[in-house]
């Protein structure tokens, strides 16, 4: 199982403790230079970006840049690195990061193609690798770390764990959160793609056993199984912590492909009515509205006292 | 996108899988000399991206000229599930033994591809009982596991090497393409022995477009879906009167549900994506004002990174560019909002603090 706090934070008494590196390919492109500046304010640790042809200038005369992720590792022993590199030249970028000894890969793009995402999958099992995304915002400690495009607003550090399909909503929630005194012990960004790195029910493997976890926000939408999944593997594992779910995309038509490339409903496969039964016989309550979440996960955290 | 089952049958015809003989027009001046060259009897079948064509009265037998003259036109002016016909496809009639199902799909939960078979087809897939479930990673079929599939189903000797064949045939199909699902239903067994797929159900990754140039004259698209799509929306047309706007297919999932729930109808969903500029959100607020339907606009974006007066001043230039007369209803949380707030004041947009109460000041000002 993955150690992800392990891998974002390491352990105490590592010299790197709380302040991993990161390295950055696509690090001069507009959005990944955005992005990369807010994660340095936010305190993310960014040791290295790659841009083939780039190498040896520095960004902002701060970050030194290479060609290649041989050279960034090479010189950083990061093992963690993010992707903003176009959705065709993502193959290439994931695959390079991977074989020179990625363990954590965050991939922003989105419209990659499946077939792309199944390979790169496949080589992150032989590599020992975990790959959140692609088309996602990223994950975060709140407080912390912050490896993804999320802006930092909405977010706090707390005791909850938040799961979730959808960039947007994971920011809105969030909020909804922090402004009812709940803040985040993690959030991971699942991503909207049809075939995700880590899915939902992976997600949920790397969050149940954090030790002072006070409860689970998972954000679903339509389209696929992983919340019927998920929300199976809560019942089998006896979870037992607050849990509240939000499912986007009750009003949506049938067939039609909702923004993301994984939101469609195909016959009753990926309805929302599917999830909130299968939320409903775990015991989850299903919020109607984003700011309802708060208001059900406190009137579980009763229940539970 | 999904390929209409006449589009699905010209990608089968250059795989070699075995069909009937089969004609698409679009209007009956070609479907007559189509019936001529194909000779009764055959099926008038409708094409539309739905399934349940046959309930609907799309699918209808044909003997002669004035049952052609009759059913054409009939056909051809059903509605189904909202869709109208995009063409008629005249296919020979069929002597059927049995009917199976056959399909590869992309197996989201498991990642990988998955074959589904059954001896017991021509039922919608929910229905198909005693189903074959073999998972085969990115589509790959061995001749060692098609053979085995068809003697799992009960296939013995020409049937199961015909069988076998189409299999591997659709796999090609599925990787080269890379489709999503590839669903031949039914594939039927003929009275000669001969298996023949029947119908076709094909849809592909469209992430993975730049890479099929040779699928491109299939892609559907109206003039504002084209604009969308330029700008790096998504758009979904919706048959209400209230425009749906906002960044992040979730947010804007959510706020259709929201409305929806409160009694409003959404003319469409709309998501202008992450980085919503000032031009961007004026190009979405002009294909809004193309949609007739349209009598109100709901805006909800949450501008993490995204300045909401970068937002309001699209919509000033809008007022100003007498580009849109409809009221405009409107949420915008984040960096900035106060000032956004400030530089609408006495626009057509009313500001509103919560999501909900934007969406209940819509529902009671704009009325079907």
């Amino acid at each position: 199982m993955t150690d992800i706090f392990g891998l974002l934070k390491g352990k105490p008494g590592d010299s790197d403790y709380e302040k991993k590196g990161v390295i950055v390919q696509g690090i001069t492109g507009a959005y990944g230079s955005i992005h990369t500046k807010n994660m340095i304010t936010y305190g993310t640790n960014i040791v290295a970006g790659v841009t083939p042809g780039k190498g040896g200038q520095k960004f902002e005369d701060k970050v030194p840049i290479y060609n290649t992720m041989q050279e960034a590792i090479d010189a950083t022993s990061a093992k963690i690195s993010i992707i903003f590199v176009p959705a065709k030249f993502f193959l290439g970028a994931a695959k390079e990061a991977l074989e020179a000894g990625i363990k954590l890969l965050v991939a922003i793009p989105e419209h990659v193609p499946v077939r792309d995402t199944m390979e790169i999958l496949d080589l992150a099992t032989q590599k020992g690798a975990v790959i959140i995304g692609p088309n996602t915002p990223g994950i975060m400690i709140p407080e912390l770390i912050k490896i993804g495009i999320m802006p930092a607003m909405p977010f706090k550090a707390g005791k909850i764990a938040v799961l979730s399909k959808s960039g947007t909503l994971l920011y809105e929630i969030s909020d909804a959160l922090t402004n009812t005194g709940f803040g985040q012990s993690i959030t991971i960004g699942i991503g909207g793609d049809p075939v995700n790195g880590t899915r939902l029910i992976d997600a949920f493997e790397m969050i149940k056993d954090i030790p002072d976890l006070e409860g689970l926000v998972v954000v679903g939408e339509i389209g696929g199984d992983s919340e019927e999944i998920l929300a199976q593997k809560i019942i089998d594992s006896k979870f037992n912590k607050p849990t509240v779910a939000y499912i986007a995309g009750r009003a949506a038509p049938k067939e039609k492909r909702m923004g993301h490339a994984g939101a469609i409903v195909m016959g009753t496969y990926g309805s929302a009515e599917s999830k909130i039964l299968m939320f409903n016989k775990a015991n989850i309550p299903v919020a109607k509205r984003p700011a309802e979440v708060p208001v059900l996960l406190a009137g579980k955290m009763e229940k539970s006292d | 996108m999904q390929l209409l089952e006449f589009q699905a049958k010209e990608l089968f015809r250059e795989y070699g899988i075995n069909l009937l003989d089969s004609i698409a027009s679009t209007n009956i001046e070609q479907g007559r000399k189509d019936a001529k060259q194909l000779g009764y009897p055959f099926v008038i079948k409708i094409q539309v991206p739905v399934g349940g064509r046959g309930k609907a009265g799309g699918i209808l037998t044909c003997q002669n000229d004035d049952e052609f003259e009759l059913k054409y036109p009939q056909v051809m002016d059903l509605t189904i599930k909202g869709e109208k016909a995009r063409a008629i496809l005249l296919e020979k009639m069929a002597d059927i033994k049995k009917e199976l199902y056959l399909s590869l799909f992309l197996n989201r939960s498991k990642r990988c591809y998955t074959i589904i078979a059954s001896a017991e087809g021509g039922v919608e897939i929910e229905s198909v009982k005693n189903q074959i479930i073999k998972e085969v990673g990115l589509g790959k079929v061995s001749d060692e596991l098609a053979n085995e599939v068809a003697k799992e189903i009960g296939l013995e000797g020409k049937t199961a090497e015909q069988f076998a064949d189409i299999l591997k045939k659709l796999s090609k199909l599925t990787i080269e393409k890379e489709a999503e699902l590839a669903e031949i239903n039914p594939l039927a067994i003929m009275k000669d022995d001969s298996v023949v797929a029947l119908d076709g159900k094909f849809v592909t990754d469209d992430n993975s477009n730049f890479r099929h140039e040779e699928l491109q004259k299939y892609q559907e698209k109206s003039e504002i879906e084209e604009r969308a799509e330029k700008s790096g929306f998504s758009l979904v047309e919706l048959d209400g009167n209230i425009a749906v706007v906002g960044n992040g297919a979730g947010l804007v999932m959510a706020t259709l549900d929201m409305l929806s729930d409160n009694g409003g109808k959404p003319a469409c969903f709309l998501d202008v994506g992450g980085g919503a500029t000032t031009e961007s959100v004026y190009e979405a607020l002009t294909l809004i004002s193309k949609m007739d339907r349209v009598k109100g606009i709901l805006v909800n974006l949450y501008g993490g990174i995204v300045k909401t007066t970068v937002v309001a001043e699209a919509f000033l230039k809008a007022y100003e560019d007498n580009l849109i007369d409809l009221p405009v209803f409107s949420r915008l949380k984040g960096t900035e909002a106060e000032k956004a707030t400030e530089m609408l004041q006495g626009s057509r947009t009313k500001m509103f603090a919560t999501v909900e109460e934007a969406i209940n000041a819509a529902v009671m000002e704009v009325k079907n």
